[in-house]
């Protein structure tokens, strides 16, 4: 039921990377736990979850550098859960780049030719073509250690995109660089990503990332693979608490499910909120930021519901602020963009914390 | 300059004057050795006059040159043989997890721990035995010599490269290992293309080491060495028993020689680490930097 919305995209054609059933134990330990995913071809999928949810152990397994304990996972049709890594259409840019010191910037991209016994000629103008893809000229004489940290991503971009992999690889691809240079990145892996159109796969722990440069994401918490859609479908309609916590801010209101269109608040009040959960499920009412609005409690428009609260502290971002108003059964954070004139509460005034129907979604507690 | 933790006044002028003591500890024999291989006189220890005659003499002496021989024949030997066996199982230590891992691994530390007196004895133990059953099952009669004192060096020199190998693959990480097969190198080619020319000065360092040590062993080889081969220095044991003469000075200058030349040699390997090093080393730097070059020959023409 997961996530099946993402994966209908896909169904029609054969799935670049598919697993099935797939479960990995390291001892005791569940790493991965019974996941199934389907990534599409020329797809830009992001893993996403926090440090140890397994989303780089799903990665390994993809690359073959670990064996799955359980499950089938096919590479564009063919199965491939327990060849070794260097009989798979697959290549890795690891964490660290993990770029050969001892070689140079030209050798270490003609790697995997070279291992694939390409002839000579064509090696070459494939390295060159690579080197250039990613912008690299000049520097094809450097050693590793001669580069600085974005050369480097770069170099490891290139040693694996020159053997024209059916799937590109990518663990926390920009996760040792600095903000700037992140961000940089980010565009320029999106664009490269559509020049050679081949699927990449990355990890990440960084939402704003995953959200930012994937077509789709996936989310993983302690080996379960939540839920699976477009940054657009996990943002607004995040299939549990722990999803909706994970990706970006939000607000969580504690209910419980009356009807299929209402829904009870902890404090009592039912208020319209649509979910397919059985009644009685205990659920919470998700109701981010930037949708909240803020009035006097007696200027609440008609088709908004609310709840009352005192103004407990206002953060100052610049281009928006921060309240936060402190109910006696929860605490709501409500941003407004820094706009001339508007409603400015003074901190200890009592406000009244509003929205549309269309602004929440009603989630799995 | 002026860091107040630099020393100052009497404190520096103390430093440098036991430095000075240090050096004249350590050197002043070396400096009466090498005085005296030169003299004149066949009373150690009295000058008379410069000669090269003990120089002469060395070279000249069947005996000394048979142990030359034998002393070269051993080392290389060894250094070969327990290279490869000392780097398989700093591999087998290092990259795989296996039944009686930790068991193997201090047993390894066991040669370097034991004294050489100990080892030694265990030795002439162990060739006694083993001969008197190859008498008694093959009826092979073999005397000790060559053969046992190359077992014997091979036998405590695995242990000194092994460590020294280690060392080397604990700081070269293991997804370097994980790159190359992701980038279809079979486990051979990722051994020949990654894993060997990154522990390439440690394997290095590891076999000048074994090399110095059995040229420098007098121990464990006198209880191996037999009537039929017998080493330099145990050799030049056995003469200063009959009284010392500047032969014997001039025998230990060239030893000592030989022996600092590989020692200095397996301290520029092991320090060399891919990541720069002294200006001093820059030969050692290029040596262990051909693989690189030979791959991209390989490559390219």
């Amino acid at each position: 039921m997961m996530g099946d919305g993402g994966n209908d995209q896909v169904s029609d054609q054969v799935a670049a990377v598919e697993l099935t059933a797939i479960t990995k134990r390291f001892g005791s330990v569940v790493a991965v736990d019974n996941v199934d995913l389907k990534i599409a071809d020329g797809e830009f999928f992001a893993l996403l979850g926090p440090s140890g949810c397994g989303k780089t152990t799903t990665l390994r397994m993809i690359a073959g550098l670990e064996l799955p304990s359980e499950g089938s996972l096919k590479i564009f049709g063919d199965e491939a859960g327990t060849l070794p890594p260097n009989k798979r259409p697959v290549n890795t840019v690891f964490q660290d780049y993990a770029l050969f010191p001892h070689m140079t910037v030209e050798v270490n991209v003609a790697f995997g030719l070279k291992m694939q016994r390409v002839p000579k000629v064509e090696i070459a103008d494939r390295v060159g073509e690579a080197i250039s893809l990613v912008r690299l000229e000049g520097l094809e004489q450097r050693r590793s250690q001669q580069l600085s940290g974005g050369q480097r991503q770069r170099v490891a971009l290139a040693r694996a995109l020159v053997n024209r992999p059916k799937v590109l690889l990518l663990d926390e691809p920009l996760g040792a660089l600095d903000l700037k240079l992140r961000q940089e990145m980010q565009g320029e892996l999106k664009a490269l990503q559509r020049e050679v159109g081949i699927t990449f796969v990355f990890v990440t722990h960084d939402q704003e990332e995953a959200l930012t440069m994937a077509d789709r994401i996936g989310v993983l918490n302690e080996g379960e693979l939540l839920q699976v859609g477009t940054p657009a479908e996990i943002y607004e309609h995040p299939v549990n608490r722990f999803v909706a916590n994970f990706i970006g801010q939000t607000n969580l209101l504690d209910a419980t499910v009356v009807s299929n269109d209402t829904v009870c608040l902890a404090n009592g009040v039912h208020i319209p909120g649509k979910s397919d959960l059985g009644v009685g499920s205990r659920v919470a009412v998700c109701l981010r930021p930037e949708r909240a609005e803020m009035q006097r409690p007696d200027e609440v428009p008609a088709d908004h519901q609310s709840v009352v609260g005192r103004l407990e502290s206002v953060t100052y971002l610049g281009n928006a602020l921060v309240y936060t108003v402190v109910l006696d059964w929860a605490r709501l954070e409500v941003r407004r963009e820094n706009q001339p004139g508007g409603y400015r509460p003074y901190v200890g005034e009592e406000v009244a914390v509003s929205w549309t129907l269309d602004a929440i979604s009603v989630v799995r507690a | 300059m002026s860091s107040t933790v630099q020393p100052r006044g009497t404190t520096k002028i103390a430093l440098s004057v036991h430095s000075w003591l240090v050096y004249i500890f350590f050197f002043a024999p070396i400096f009466v050795l090498i005085v005296f291989s030169f003299s004149d006189d066949r009373n150690v220890g009295r000058w008379g006059g410069f000669t090269l005659e003990w120089y002469q003499g060395f070279f000249d002496h069947s005996q000394i040159q048979s142990a030359v021989w034998v002393s070269v024949r051993v080392a290389l030997l060894s250094t070969v043989i327990s290279v490869v066996l000392g780097t398989l199982a700093a591999l087998a230590l290092e990259r795989f997890k296996f039944r009686g891992r930790q068991v193997f691994d201090a047993l390894l530390y066991l040669p370097i721990i034991i004294p050489d007196v100990t080892m030694a004895v265990m030795m002439l133990l162990f060739f006694a035995e083993f001969f008197e059953l190859l008498e008694a099952w093959f009826n092979l009669d073999w005397q000790k010599g060559f053969g046992s004192i190359t077992i014997s060096h091979i036998a405590f020199n695995i242990s000194f490269v092994s460590v020294v190998v280690r060392a080397r693959l604990a700081g070269m990480s293991e997804v370097l290992e994980e790159a190359a097969l992701d980038l279809y190198a079979t486990r051979w080619k990722t051994f020949r293309y990654v894993t060997f020319p990154q522990i390439m000065p440690g394997v290095a360092g590891g076999a000048l080491l074994a090399l110095t040590l059995s040229l420098d062993d007098v121990v464990v080889t006198q209880f191996a060495a037999g009537p039929g081969a017998t080493t330099l220095p145990v050799f030049v044991f056995g003469l200063i028993r009959r009284g010392v003469t500047p032969l014997i000075n001039a025998t230990s200058v060239l030893m000592l020689a030989a022996s600092v030349f590989l020692v200095a040699l397996s301290l520029a390997f092991q320090q060399f680490s891919g990541r720069g090093g002294r200006p001093l080393l820059r030969g050692a730097r290029e040596a262990v930097s051909t693989p690189n070059n030979q791959i991209k020959k390989e490559i390219y023409q």
